[in-house]
């Protein structure tokens, strides 16, 4: 996914990029009929803003419904409750199977953490924040058997960057 | 060109020595924080070893808290300058609020430094009093009270600002133009897009310190008595809108730049209409409103809250994507523009705050915030917006009243050097993020260190190409008439 994302990002940044390069190599000679340009541009513009809002709904729509977020995706999973302390994770249990569905039920017991699970792949696969007296759940079906590891991805201070954990991911019997 | 001499503009004399002095010490504190950031990057490419996670951890509360200090305050200063050419303001509460900030920057960098305070710019609740030994409370009130005697600096300049528009245009919303926008009032094209972009400056910015304001005390009060503990959500919520107003009021302040210099190279006027105005009152709206995309991975929040950050969060570009950036182009198509330095910096900072809204609206989506927040893909976002938007607007500002954007090719070299290593040092940002790079990391594995490297390669172009740009300003900034525009 973080793939796409960043191609669909370039390519968006490069159409930008060319609209203004295109205006700033015919920035001169100079067209004194400015009202001329700018009806021309006012159509444009019109056009221009229409194509942002049909976009963006359809956009919405698709990445809105259904709702990508939190629990609830998958039928009774099970339940891993996980516990963010400056800088260790305590997580439940540490071992899933390939296909099994789990719900973290993330916490913490100081300050703010982020809970990000990274995949054998070193990608991260999803993350919710662990907060002081609240209990984020998020669903995870693992698809790859192997090692995941947790990292900390809410800055919490002078090991925040050492704050990991694994869960080992075994082939289903 | 000819200078306004109004009986309602702040007099000439009154006008620049004060702005000499935010440019002067802002471009300064820019640079010095550059290098702060290349040593980051460079410890995360395990190039400079010798700067541990402590270490690491204080310059990067440094230089989050100082970019965007001195950011808000350099953007003030182009607000402030071109605000008075229209409405009277009083310098010396300018000069008050420039002192004020000093006190509050000897505080901040103390307690960063001398005290070892290293919770982030964000101060987020509770860390500033759960350090583990890593500083102390008194470092940590020192930084929370130095950010709110700079939240008093920056109001008692949006005071004065406020009293004088309202003195000449009757009310804040007349000079958003909403009068105007729903046919109460002709549309005046001569209503000058820096009073609408003041007005809504204002209103948001007043708003969003008020909250940070709120938070800071909060803060204090639970440094001194630990038993006061607030809820960390609501206190998220408060740093967040805070923070995400004061930024976004950063970059509407500094664009101001654009809108009255680029017309005067362009030899067009930026005029008033009514998509202008509909545009800044939605910008005002959804400023205050968007703030949620921040908090899309606190599932606890309301699920509207994410729905309604992720929509803003794209509606927010639009006007910036169809007004100002497509204004700023038709300007300068076929306008026969002489590109210097000044003219070439302001296009710049147009294109960064315009492409930067990509990068922005995709992290704004909840399924890619699910695998991109706190990723390197945030510094790749904000990047484009401050380092290629905010940062070109306030040079080109700098450059057109401190030379008249006239700095010969040592001038053009280093906006191109400034470019490409900006750009390339935001790239390395959301390349970083693609491989789920995390933000915030003093150390970075093996794998991840090619793109340190790069970043503190790109860092270094920057830093370069920002002092062959300030040097010769800076060195004839006390002696220049700013009184071109």
């Amino acid at each position: 996914m973080q793939t796409a994302v960043l191609l669909i990002t370039l390519l968006g940044m490069a159409l930008v990029a060319a609209a203004f390069y295109v205006v700033v190599a015919r920035s001169g000679p100079r067209d004194d009929d400015y009202s001329g340009i700018t009806q021309q541009g006012y159509l444009i513009r019109r056009w221009w803003f229409l194509f942002l809002c049909g976009f963006g709904v359809l956009v919405s729509a698709w990445s809105l419904i259904p709702f990508p977020l939190q629990a609830g995706g998958v039928g009774a999973p099970r339940a891993i409750d996980v516990t963010g302390r400056m800088w260790s994770w305590d997580i439940a249990s540490s071992s899933a199977q390939v296909g099994e569905s789990v719900r973290f039920r993330v916490t913490s017991a100081d300050v703010n953490h982020g809970f990000a699970l990274y995949g054998p792949d070193d990608q991260i696969v999803a993350q919710t924040q662990a907060m002081p007296g609240y209990v984020n759940e998020v669903d995870v079906t693992f698809e790859q058997p192997g090692q995941y590891r947790v990292l900390c991805l809410e800055y919490c201070g002078l090991a925040h960057h050492a704050m990991a954990a694994e869960i080992t991911v075994s082939e289903g019997s | 060109m000819a200078t306004l001499q109004a009986d309602y503009a702040t007099p000439e004399t009154e006008r620049t020595p004060v702005v000499k002095l935010y440019l002067a010490i802002g471009l300064i504190v820019f640079a010095a924080l550059m290098l702060v950031g290349v040593l980051m990057r460079a410890a995360q490419g395990a190039s400079l070893s010798s700067i541990g996670p402590a270490l690491f951890y204080q310059l990067m509360t440094l230089h989050g808290a100082g970019m965007v200090g001195t950011a808000g305050l350099a953007a003030l200063a182009v607000n402030w300058y071109f605000l008075s050419r229209y409405v009277r303001l009083n310098p010396r509460v300018f000069l008050g609020a420039l002192i004020l900030s000093l006190v509050a920057v000897a505080m901040i960098v103390g307690a960063i430094m001398i005290g070892k305070f290293a919770a982030g710019w964000t101060f987020l609740y509770p860390l500033p009093a759960n350090p583990l030994g890593q500083w102390g409370t008194g470092a940590a009130l020192f930084f929370v009270a130095g950010l709110l005697v700079l939240g008093v600096a920056f109001l008692l300049v949006y005071l004065d600002m406020g009293l004088a528009i309202v003195r000449r245009y009757g009310s804040i919303a007349r000079a958003l133009g909403l009068p105007m926008l729903f046919g109460l009032e002709r549309v005046d094209s001569a209503h000058p897009p820096t009073v609408v972009a003041s007005a809504m400056v204002l209103i948001v910015n007043v708003a969003g310190i008020a909250a940070g304001a709120v938070v800071l005390v909060m803060t204090m009060l639970h440094l001194v008595f630990p038993a006061l503990a607030p809820d960390a959500l609501l206190m998220k919520n408060l740093i967040y809108f805070f923070g995400h107003v004061f930024i976004n009021a950063t970059i509407y302040s500094a664009v101001i730049a654009v809108y009255e210099i680029l017309p005067l190279y362009a030899r067009r006027p930026w005029k008033v209409s009514r998509p202008f105005l509909a545009a800044w009152l939605a910008v005002t709206l959804m400023v205050l409103a968007v703030y949620p995309h921040h908090l899309l991975m606190d599932f606890a929040l309301p699920a509207w809250m994410a729905v309604m950050g992720q929509i803003l969060s794209y509606t927010s570009g639009i006007p910036v994507l169809v007004v100002t950036a497509f204004g700023g182009l038709m300007l300068i198509y076929r306008s026969g523009i002489r590109w210097d330095a000044a003219s070439s910096l302001l296009v710049l900072g147009l294109f960064g705050w315009a492409v930067g809204i990509v990068p922005a609206v995709i992290d704004g989506m909840i399924s890619v915030n699910l695998v991109m927040h706190n990723t390197q893909w945030v510094p790749g976002h904000f990047h484009f917006y401050l380092l290629i938007g905010v940062v070109p607007m306030v040079l080109g500002f700098a450059s057109y009243l401190g030379s008249n954007g006239e700095q010969g090719q040592t001038g053009r070299l280093g906006v191109g050097v400034f470019a490409v290593g900006a750009v390339l040092l935001c790239l390395t940002f959301l390349v970083s993020g693609a491989n789920s790079v995390p933000r915030r990391f003093a150390v970075h594995e093996e794998a991840w260190q090619w793109l340190g490297n790069l970043g503190a390669l790109s860092g270094g172009l920057v830093l370069i190409g920002t002092l062959m740009i300030a040097l010769p300003i800076l060195m004839r900034l006390p002696r220049a008439r700013l009184s071109a525009v």
